[in-house]
């Protein structure tokens, strides 16, 4: 894991004295809520319905035990006692005090971790695959370059006031775990014949109320190029971004309004530019980076097989654990979504079992999922037991990955000013309702938005939900056929909207549709796409 | 006009009379032009040896045009006075400075304490930009100043 050297403590360390000056200067009325807002979004503090909000960030959605214990500590000292695991692999405190802002940033920056760019109109935290670095299926860890990408993003002075937010993914396998072709800028490692290492650029992706799939614009970009090929993408959005209506200022527009290949043709026209000035790191750097990501001392000789006489573990290992390229070793993706709960919450003394769970059986290594989940990376399969009773014990032993259950839900209108329908209460209903089948009806992701913004990532649900307004009354419309994954689609709606009790009597129909008709080795997402909409809108309306 | 509050620079403040970069090409003369967030910057390249002084305006702070503008001038070799002018906040001075800007006529004065405590709070910068740090990584392989 990347440990922060003396340079980066340093420029953590300025950053809270940087906030604490705003504060005050806030405070003491030299600045305006005007002027004050963009500099507490870009330090990831929003101001909700009830209390002020901090996001803090998780670089590619790694850390280690020492950092989650901190989490935790956070969550017991300045929130009411939960934090809030998020889409884009951080994590968020509901009721923070601005007064108290300055410390959490200071307590933070104790074990290298801070709120920079997890807000505003800057490039946020960069997102990758939960399991990089464990799994059989990748072609290059890709963290080391998510952390290049870090720290050319952090305090980038050309990009610190662009059009709209800016949020990457970097991937490097087939499979697509980090709905890596719904961001602004998605990028893909792969391999040449050569065996050479090259990044695949996809441009312009997003979900909010005009969702898109990114279009590839650049198969290959050397990687010992692939910052600088950032750079020009970057500037050509910042340049000619639209300013004039902020629903219109994404990169997504831009790609789509001036077509994929024009936008690409000035990105490459700056690129040629831009590798003339010494932009790139160079390759010391990365192996720097690099050499903190290698693998773990793994023991050899462990044993593949597990005593599964325990019907109820057989069965979490069976849900939520995941092979590991190394042999006697699994992943662990431990779930916040007990039936009833909500979706990504965890309470202080949870996040710390977390950390110890880490500390005792995983390196000392956590990630945090976009599906709102705690993997644990690297775990002998002989501590699996252990470790499933001790989540059984603190109510994270849900066996439910990727299931109706393991739903991602917005905060929506139990927190968020923009909202324009609860999200939680929903999500809330449907896994209780749901849990008793959820293996009888197997892989089904589910996403609950509470506006059109598009935080709990509907379009891109198996199943979506998207909660409107409809004449002061809380409204939910159904979509369906949505994929984040490497099938990535959007998802349409069935027809008219349902009540916050009719949408969870929707969602069992559109199941019973997929039980009723489902193929062998059919998912609910196959299913809906062999038969197509029809027989759905049938059962619901007809 | 706003003063000039702010200037990193030994030469003489130039106040030679200012005209638009659409008209800059045809004005034989002009040696000082102002920049609007629209406007493009590069229409100046095949001018930079009688430029003296560039002014950017930035309405609204949270229009980050003027920055581009800013590095790609600097990365052209425009060795001219770069004056940032309009909504321009001690918040901002710092990325401004980065960017390639020497000078700084903010609509609104800065306070003078506020202003210097911005300039100087970055112990370094990650990223190589317009105004010749060396970033982190020269740093940390030894090839920084
Ligand atoms: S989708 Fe809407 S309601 Fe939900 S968090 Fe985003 S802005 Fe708020």
């Amino acid at each position: 894991m990347y440990v922060y050297d003396q340079f980066d403590q340093a420029m953590v360390d300025a950053r809270v004295a940087e906030f604490r000056d705003q504060v005050r200067r806030r405070l003491e009325g030299h600045l305006s809520e005007d002027q004050f807002k963009p500099l507490r979004l870009m330090n990831g503090l929003y101001l909700q319905l009830h209390a002020y909000m901090l996001r803090v960030a998780i670089p590619y959605g790694t850390l280690n035990s020492a950092q989650m214990r901190m989490l935790g500590q956070i969550a017991a000292k300045y929130d009411r006692g939960y934090g809030h695991f998020t889409t884009r692999q951080n994590i968020q405190y509901n009721w923070i005090r601005l007064e108290d802002a300055g410390d959490i940033l200071a307590d933070l920056a104790s074990v290298g971790m801070h709120a920079i760019q997890t807000s505003g109109n800057c490039i946020r935290n960069t997102t990758s695959d939960q399991w990089a670095g464990a799994a059989a299926d990748e072609v290059a860890d890709p963290r080391p370059y998510a952390e290049l990408i870090r720290q050319w993003s952090t305090f980038h002075p050309e990009f610190c006031a662009l059009p709209r937010k800016f949020k990457m993914a970097v991937i490097a396998a087939e499979a697509d775990r980090a709905a890596m072709r719904l961001h602004d800028i998605g990028i893909r490692l792969v391999k040449n014949a050569a065996g050479e290492l090259g990044a695949q650029f996809y441009v312009g992706g997003g979900m909010g109320r005009t969702p898109m799939i990114a279009p590839p614009i650049r198969d290959w970009v050397p990687i010992d190029q692939f910052i600088t090929y950032c750079e020009a993408c970057l500037r050509v959005y910042n340049r000619h971004g639209r300013r004039d209506n902020k629903y219109k200022a994404r990169i997504k527009i831009l790609v789509h309004e001036l077509g994929a290949a024009e936008y690409t043709r000035q990105v490459e026209e700056e690129f040629a530019h831009l590798l003339s000035q010494g932009i790139e790191p160079p390759a010391a750097e990365l192996a720097r980076i690099a050499a903190q990501f290698t693998d773990p001392p793994f023991e050899t000789g462990l044993p593949d097989s597990m005593d599964l006489a325990d019907p109820a573990f057989a069965r979490w290992v069976r849900v939520n654990v995941s092979g590991h390229k190394a042999p006697g070793y699994a992943v662990v993706t431990v779930s916040l979504k007990p039936a009833g709960g909500i979706p990504g919450d965890a309470s202080a003394a949870q996040i710390e079992l977390l950390a110890d769970l880490a500390r005792d059986h995983g390196f000392d290594e956590l990630r945090v999922t976009h599906t709102q989940n705690v993997v644990l990376p690297h775990v002998r399969k002989a501590d699996l037991y252990a470790i499933w009773q001790r989540l059984e014990a603190t109510g994270m032993g849900s066996a439910n990955i990727d299931r109706i259950g393991d739903i991602i839900a917005c905060p929506g209108l139990d927190y968020c000013s923009l909202a324009n329908a609860r999200s939680i209460p929903v999500a809330q209903a449907i896994s209780a309702r749901m849990a008793a089948r959820e293996d009888e009806i197997g892989e089904l992701k589910l996403k609950i938005s509470g506006c059109i913004n598009a935080c709990g990532h509907h379009h891109a649900g198996h199943i979506g939900i998207l909660g409107v307004d409809r004449k002061g009354v809380e409204n939910y419309q159904l979509l369906l056929g949505g994929s984040e994954g490497a099938d990535c689609s959007l998802g349409t709606i069935t027809g008219p909207g349902f009540d916050e009790e009719g949408i969870v009597g929707a969602v069992e129909t559109a199941t019973e549709v997929y039980l009723a008709r489902r193929e062998a080795g059919e998912r609910f997402l196959d299913t809906y796409r062999r038969i197509g909409m029809a027989p759905f809108k049938e059962a619901l309306y007809g | 006009m706003a003063e000039v509050q702010f200037r990193f620079r030994n030469d003489e403040l130039v106040e030679d009379a200012m005209v638009t970069v659409d008209a800059f090409g045809q004005q034989a003369n002009a040696s000082a032009v102002r920049i609007e967030p629209g406007d493009e910057p590069r229409d100046l390249l095949p001018h930079l040896e009688r430029l003296r002084l560039v002014e950017v305006n930035f309405p609204a702070f949270t229009d980050g045009r003027g920055l581009s503008a800013a590095r790609i001038l600097r990365e052209a070799g425009y060795a001219g006075e770069l004056r940032a002018v309009g909504d321009v906040l001690v918040d901002q001075l710092a990325a401004l400075r980065r960017c390639g800007f020497d000078a700084f006529a903010p609509e609104v004065p800065l306070n003078e304490d506020d202003a210097r405590a911005a300039l100087a709070r970055w112990p370094a910068a990650y990223q190589p930009a317009a105004d010749g740090r060396a970033p982190l990584w020269a740093l940390r392989h030894g090839q920084g100043a």
